[in-house]
């Protein structure tokens, strides 16, 4: 049986004088669950303080088991994880002081109110009895809950529900605030809203990491990203410099019935600029450079060769883009 | 104790948002406020938990020793044995009672929580161990039992036609008792994290019915030796698998005359259950928390 472990004499490990303090740190952490499957392949990851960092990839990419291991209930196979400085691994009662939590799953407690929710949540953290009301009251006025302070959790709709799961989960001041998947099955209202809330929290210097498979969530709200599929870290940047990486500035995507390979030969062939070509759903996806008279060449190209043409879109860059380009399939597959 | 490993992380230092705890300060802290948060909830429940809790023994009390008696069926014979039979079930119906307390408060609800609410996770992120969260499941469900016990003493003394013979010995009640409650309450931690909701019925129907009915509720372990095939008496050694037997001897030895197991046994098997049942609750719930 696990002992509790020594005290804690490991908060202010010295900083160097230039470099950001991470907040998250991982060392080639990986997972592989009973059976051989390989979840998490040696992922090295920096979280800053302050910063909203998403890992963005497709469903069974590896994320909720990066997060499960980063806040102690995935025992990873090898490698290492600090967060807030604490060595989840072997310290995992510590490091849970520091972090907050809000699953993909509802796990409110069922048989509290609202408001009960909140002010054990506070007591299991060590808080006077004062003040875990204080904050329970607070929080509940921040997200807009009072009205359903004395209410079951039950009774809460899904955003509302969702909005009490963050209150709880920072209610504590977790140095790093994980979110799995925090807008899956919430409608556009909801959604929004949190993003909204978690805008404010990243205003007052809450460090937070999110799991999300929406570009535009991950490109809207994080800082940093990391591209992650198949366990593993294909990209980790800005989402600007993530789009600039791909070389080309403009995407056409063209949708045709016919021989696609055949059609994405041609057009590298003839069309100036072209950078790549990629095939999704159906349709041919071309990165184009410089080249604003690239469109019309396309068009002219297909006809040629004989092919009707469904649809065809320009657009800039996305992390869709960027993700296709990396693994060379659709973010929503 | 030291913590071996060296937990530096090759980072500037984090400004943490509040300072850290000591990790056992905070996890006494945090074992407590569990035990606040499931006394919350007993005390909403209890509207609940009072009939659930007394109605079953009072039907088993009620019909075998007072209707029975009364319609002439006494079980036991009548006249002297009905009442020593009043005393008998005495024990029994205590035992039982913290008994059914560890599936309905422990193993039910967990069956639940690991099942499809995993309401359970925001108290596994409470900042103690793991193990510390089913000690928390298990020290709920036994002072539920004890609650439960006092609620059905009373019923089963003063039900019967019968006169009930209660000879009370303290040192002996005092200890059975906690034993009996942490006992009953490891056993629902076992069960709980062991099924999954569809297998209830098999919880109530393969399990908890034969060991009820086999538990010396009804009669003291003692006299099954009358039960022999071949001049062995098969029935006795059977049931002492059983450890509800255990609880229901040591309740006849702390409160009446009646013959009983030896308080030896009794305590050394109960001790044993309870540790090996702590011990397979705690690797079971650990198992369907972590990963």
């Amino acid at each position: 049986m696990p002992r509790l472990s020594a005290e804690a004499e490991i908060t202010s490990v010295p900083a160097p004088a230039a470099g950001r303090a991470e907040v998250i740190r991982t060392e080639k952490l990986t997972k592989v669950y009973p059976g051989g499957v390989k979840a998490v392949d040696e992922i090295d990851l920096g979280v800053y303080e302050g910063e909203i960092f998403g890992l963005l990839g497709p469903n069974g990419a590896g994320k909720t088991t990066t997060t499960g291991m980063l806040t102690t209930t995935v025992i990873p196979t090898s490698g290492r994880a600090w967060v807030g400085g604490i060595d989840v691994i072997a310290q995992p009662a510590l490091a849970k002081q520091v972090i907050g939590v809000v699953p993909q799953t509802n796990t409110l407690d069922r048989a509290l109110t609202v408001w009960e929710n909140l002010y054990y949540h506070g007591r299991f953290f060590g808080m006077s009895a004062k003040e875990a009301r204080a904050e329970a009251d607070f929080r509940l006025e921040q997200f807009r809950l009072t009205d359903r302070a004395k209410m079951p959790v039950l009774a809460l709709s899904g955003g509302m529900a969702q909005r009490l799961m963050v209150a709880r989960s920072i209610l504590h001041h977790p140095a790093i605030l994980f979110l799995d998947e925090p807008t899956a099955g919430l409608d556009p209202q909801s959604r929004i809203a949190l993003w909204e809330i978690l805008g404010q929290l990243h205003a007052q210097g809450q460090t937070i990491l999110l799991t999300t498979h929406y570009m535009e969530e991950a490109d809207q709200l994080c800082d940093r990203l990391a591209i992650v599929d198949h366990g593993r870290l294909l990209a980790l940047d800005t989402p600007g410099a993530l789009k600039r990486s791909i070389d080309a500035d403009t995407v056409i995507t063209i949708s045709a019935d016919g021989d696609l390979d055949r059609l994405a030969a041609m057009l590298r062939d003839s069309v100036a600029g072209v950078d790549n070509t990629q095939q999704v759903d159906g349709s041919v996806a071309l990165g184009v450079r410089g080249s604003r008279a690239a469109l019309r060449d396309v068009i002219a190209v297909a006809e040629r060769g004989g092919y009707a043409i469904n649809d065809i879109s320009v657009s800039e860059p996305t992390l869709e883009t960027v993700f296709i380009q990396l693994t060379g399939k659709d973010l929503r597959d | 104790m030291t913590t071996a490993t060296a937990p530096v992380a090759p980072t500037p230092a984090v400004s943490l948002r509040r300072p850290l705890r000591p990790t056992r300060a905070a996890a006494i802290t945090a074992f407590k406020a569990l035990l606040l948060r499931d006394l919350t909830v007993q005390r909403k429940n209890l509207k609940e938990f009072i009939p659930r809790t007394i109605l079953q023994p009072f039907l088993l009390v009620f019909v075998f020793t007072y209707v029975f008696p009364r319609i002439g069926t006494g079980v036991g014979g009548g006249g002297g044995r009905a009442a020593a039979f009043s005393t008998t079930l005495v024990s029994g119906v205590v035992g039982m009672a913290i008994m059914f307390q560890g599936i309905q408060q422990v193993a039910l609800p967990m069956v639940q929580e690991f099942g499809y609410t995993k309401e359970i996770e925001d108290r596994v992120m409470a900042p103690m161990p793991v193990w510390m969260v089913a000690i928390g499941k298990v020290v709920n469900g036994a002072l539920c039992g004890l609650f439960s016990a006092l609620l059905v003493f009373p019923i089963a003394a003063v039900v019967p036609a019968t006169p009930v013979h209660l000879h009370v010995n303290w040192p002996v009640l005092l200890t059975i008792t906690p034993l009996a409650c942490l006992l009953s309450a490891s056993f629902g931690l076992t069960f709980g994290t062991r099924f999954d909701p569809r297998q209830v019925p098999i919880l109530f129907g393969v399990i908890l019915i034969p060991i009820t009915f086999l538990g010396a509720i009804y009669y003291p372990w003692t006299s099954l030796s009358a039960i022999k095939v071949g001049g062995f008496s098969w029935l006795k050694w059977l049931v002492v698998l059983n450890p509800l037997v255990y609880i229901c001897e040591g309740f006849r030895a702390a409160l009446t005359r009646s013959p009983h197991m030896s308080l030896w046994v009794v305590y050394l098997v109960m001790i044993g259950f309870t540790a090996a049942l702590l011990y397979l609750g705690i690797k079971g719930f650990r198992r369907r928390v972590l990963s």
